[in-house]
């Protein structure tokens, strides 16, 4: 669709409020009226969350295929090391790094809400908060991964991880074949949202990512 | 100020089944209900965090409480699961909520404490 014609109708008003934006809202107020924080300071955090992106996450992916001794730091302490290597901050308690291999695909859910690590990866998207990811995943996570075009070989394990608690988790995919010698930077350009989730595998071509 | 240190009741390895308990009222459970009662292997230590049972009802100062990544089969898991029989699903578990595989699997007298 053309940029220059505006169809849809312009926004003159919100919509109703529901409960829970009535509860968000008052307890908002009621936490800058008690001092707790102020306005400005509720403004900046929602701005540092939305300047996370998957390109952070990328970033940590592409680091971790090209130094081994990295990776391995990474899987076993996810938060410390992407913090004091690669100076991006999680913020979470920790992040547990799964990796995927040829026996092992990995992929994250959290049925209780929606946990995700959007310090790393931005917002999560709105399939992984929906009631169906949420509840489908972790009884038929072959089924819904074939649903995103990800078929899992029946020969290797299927591993889902419930965020339920404390932990977030990042999905250290695997490295696609034919990218040997590809510098850092353009690793991490292949490297998209769903497959740091395990929603998907990354493919080996950077042009996959565009329509035309 | 130091804490008391945490030790964990479970390692690595150590079969656990989750409580088969069902409170009810006003609760804040991170407890998954399809995974009550079900055995698993612990597969690490995530160290110790505030209780969200208490937690979410403001109280700060409570204990801490070991938290567990619990590896299970998924055929154990579900009766009708019809992928891999090697598929796992691993989920974060506090103390409280585990016993050693074997021994009972209600959590006794502490299981409706408000």
């Amino acid at each position: 669709m053309p940029h220059d014609s505006h169809e849809h109708a312009p926004i003159e008003a919100d919509g109703p409020q529901g409960y829970y934006q009535h509860l968000a809202a008052a307890t908002r107020s009621l936490l800058i009226e008690k001092g707790v924080f102020g306005a400005g300071d509720m403004r900046a955090m929602i701005e540092r969350i939305d300047e996370r992106s998957p390109a952070f996450g990328a970033r940590i992916v592409a680091r971790a295929w090209t130094d081994a001794a990295f990776k391995e730091r990474l899987l076993a302490h996810g938060k410390k090391t992407m913090k004091e290597e690669m100076d991006i901050d999680p913020v979470v308690a920790d992040i547990v790094v799964v990796e995927n291999t040829a026996d092992v695909h990995n992929v994250v859910v959290c049925t209780l809400c929606s946990c995700y690590p959007v310090f790393i990866l931005g917002r999560p998207p709105d399939w992984y908060k929906s009631y169906a990811y949420r509840s489908r995943t972790v009884r038929d996570p072959r089924g819904v991964l074939r649903e995103f075009g990800t078929e899992i070989d029946p020969g290797r394990e299927v591993r889902v991880h419930d965020s339920t608690a404390d932990m977030r988790y990042l999905v250290l995919p695997m490295r696609p074949e034919g990218t040997e010698g590809w510098p850092e930077e353009k690793l991490a350009g292949i490297v998209t949202r769903d497959t740091m989730v395990g929603a998907a595998e990354v493919q080996g071509s950077v042009q996959n990512r565009y329509c035309e | 100020m130091s804490a008391p240190p945490i030790r964990p009741r479970f390692g690595p390895g150590d079969a656990v089944t989750v409580s088969a308990r069902f409170p009810t009222g006003r609760r804040h459970l991170r407890t998954p209900f399809y995974i009550r009662g079900k055995t698993g292997e612990v597969e690490r230590v995530c160290g110790a965090y505030r209780n969200p049972e208490e937690l979410a009802f403001g109280a700060y100062d409570g204990a801490r409480l070991p938290l567990y990544r619990v590896r299970f089969d998924q055929a154990h898991v579900w009766d009708d699961y019809a992928g891999n029989p090697a598929d796992t699903i691993d989920i974060e578990i506090y103390e409280t909520w585990l016993e050693p595989a074997g021994g009972p699997t209600h959590g006794g007298d502490d299981s409706d404490a408000a």
